[in-house]
């Protein structure tokens, strides 16, 4: 258990160490949410009814974005096959450095997306909601996300094959993501279906999702 | 299964079948286009569009199909480490792409003069998009990975985690539709058909899946000869190599 | 061609995207089968062939591969009294 905080330490050390890729995402995710409203024109009714999904959608390309440092840094200098061989599963590794993603990559987004609501003139009740739907729903993001990592673990072009691959696997996370917090914004108070799913998507996430990496991990390493 | 893992004996059957295969898959197609086009009457509802179904329905459902074969394959891969099994699953990728591609633009088609319009985000659709969209990752992954034997397990792994989330989507979407669009779905003829719409639409059906077999084998023995021409090619150069030397 | 009613264009046009994309399908499959055949035969024609264990020269390998291929099939005609070349 101390191998694996270690391990936990020592990854969430080195991304605020490298600073640069968080600072990046939090930076794509301002820009998406920026031009969003030029594109679509300054209506703010407008804006307020689809700003959940802005944000969702803004947050998960953000995260998509950083993904491929999950695994990449420790791939290219050889640490990944050092972790591969050490004491700890392969799956205990993964996800490892999934969680750390979410608290280093994670989180932040999810800290910067009120402010960003804003932007967009979303009612100030919503946003205690978008911040609980959102850590409830990032786990997943980060944990889906390191899936597409290992996958296209060392592949030339990996950032858009892994955006193609974890697409797909974000539908259901964007759907009950915005699902518990658009009710605020349109009508009847029944977030909590919604959130207890995401909550669920999660937790299942987090626990089969190391799996599937660790496996894509093996094939990489061989 | 067991014994067809071997690849030669494999190819041998593929070549048996491939004759008289493709002779039934024209005469069902040949049947089942005459019986749609000029026997099947208009529905009472949507008239003559009715016979859209005729090559949206089979389209879905082998796209669908397409798709638990690459799944299945996948456990082969993974889990008993059947020889062919990534060789099944490379295969399919495209033929169900194709066929999942067919059903959402004859669908778009059909729903234009019925609905209204040519697409709309309700859970069948949406669940279709998404099934394409795995497709595509699939054969992207099965391009981008160069070593084979890696490119088939990785891709059994997306294979397997994509085929969870097609239920997910599924249900996540009908969700989303109860919360956000009150308005009902457009169901198609209801619950049962008349037989003198069901009889071309399963000869259809019949036809596409020998189609799809026939594809698939004609396929699969490509990929089979393919390696066999990498591994000759291999030896080629080996030997130019050590001429030289 | 039936009646096919007021929304005829769109019937035509459900059928004739079928068609196309089936068709294209059809003749990639067909096709890359059919490289893939000739590939071989090109390959087995240069006398490479499958699990070859020896690695000798070029020359040497060239000439062994030729008159193996013309005495198997000899063999296989049954005819032809064997030579110590055709040892295997």
């Amino acid at each position: 258990m101390s191998t694996a905080r270690a391990l936990l330490a020592r990854d969430v050390r080195l991304a605020w160490r490298e600073g640069g890729a968080v600072g990046v995402a939090l930076g794509f995710y301002l820009i998406v949410v920026v031009i969003t409203p030029l594109g679509l024109g300054p209506d703010l009714n407008l804006l307020a009814r689809i700003a959940p999904g802005i944000l969702w959608v803004g947050l998960l390309l953000a995260a998509l974005l950083s993904a491929g440092r999950i695994f990449d840094n420790d791939y290219e200098d050889g640490s990944l096959d050092v972790l591969a061989t050490g004491p700890l599963p392969l799956t205990v590794v993964a996800g490892v450095k999934c969680l750390a993603h979410w608290l280093t990559t994670g989180i932040p987004l999810v800290l910067l997306a009120p402010f960003l609501g804003l932007l967009l003139n979303i009612p100030l009740g919503t946003l205690p909601s978008l911040v609980l739907a959102m850590l409830a729903g990032t786990p997943a993001v980060s944990f889906v996300a390191g899936i597409g990592a290992s996958l296209t673990l060392g592949l030339r072009r990996s950032g858009l094959l892994l955006a193609l691959l974890v697409v797909p696997l974000y539908v259901p996370i964007l759907i009950f993501g915005v699902s518990t917090v658009t009710p605020y914004v349109t009508g009847p108070n029944t977030i909590w279906p919604p959130f207890l799913i995401l909550c669920s998507l999660s937790l299942a996430s987090i626990v089969l999702a190391p799996l599937a990496a660790a496996a894509a991990l093996r094939t990489a390493l061989r | 299964m067991i014994s067809l893992a071997n690849p030669s004996r494999f190819l041998s059957l593929v070549d048996r079948v491939v004759p008289w295969l493709s002779v039934v898959v024209v005469i069902t197609l040949g049947i089942g286009l005459y019986l749609s086009l000029f026997v099947a009457p208009p529905d009472y509802q949507q008239g003559e569009t009715v016979k859209i179904m005729f090559v949206h329905v089979p389209s879905a459902w082998l796209g669908m199909l397409g798709y638990t074969l690459i799944a299945v394959a996948a456990l082969g891969t993974l889990i008993w480490r059947h020889p062919l099994a990534d060789v099944a699953a490379k295969t399919a990728a495209p033929i169900g792409a194709i066929f999942t591609f067919i059903a959402l633009v004859t669908g778009s088609l059909w729903g234009k003069p019925m609905w209204g319009t040519y697409w709309v985000w309700d859970a069948r659709l949406t669940s279709m998009l998404i099934l394409f969209l795995l497709y595509l990752g699939l054969i992207a992954l099965w391009q981008a990975i160069d070593e084979p034997g890696r490119a088939g397990r990785a891709a059994a792994i997306l294979g397997l985690v994509g085929a969870i989330n097609i239920p997910i989507i599924k249900f996540s979407v009908d969700w989303w539709n109860t919360l956000h669009q009150p308005e009902s779905i457009f169901r198609v003829g209801g619950p049962t058909i008349d037989p003198s719409l069901l009889i071309p639409l399963f000869v259809m059906a019949g036809g596409f899946t020998a189609l799809f077999v026939l594809l698939h084998l004609i396929a699969m023995r490509a990929e089979i000869l393919r390696r066999r021409v990498h591994a000759l090619q291999r030896t080629q150069v080996e030997h130019a190599t050590l001429a030289e030397a | 061609m039936p009646d096919l009613g007021t929304h005829a264009s769109f019937i035509i046009a459900a059928y004739a995207v079928t068609f196309v994309a089936v068709g294209a399908l059809v003749i990639a499959t067909l096709e890359d089968d059919r490289k893939q055949r000739r590939k071989l035969a090109e390959l087995e024609r240069l006398g490479i062939r499958r699990r070859s264990a020896k690695v000798p020269a070029s020359p040497t390998v060239k000439s062994r591969a030729k008159p193996k291929a013309a005495n198997t099939q000899a063999k296989r005609k049954a005819v032809t009294p064997r030579s110590g070349k055709t040892r295997s």
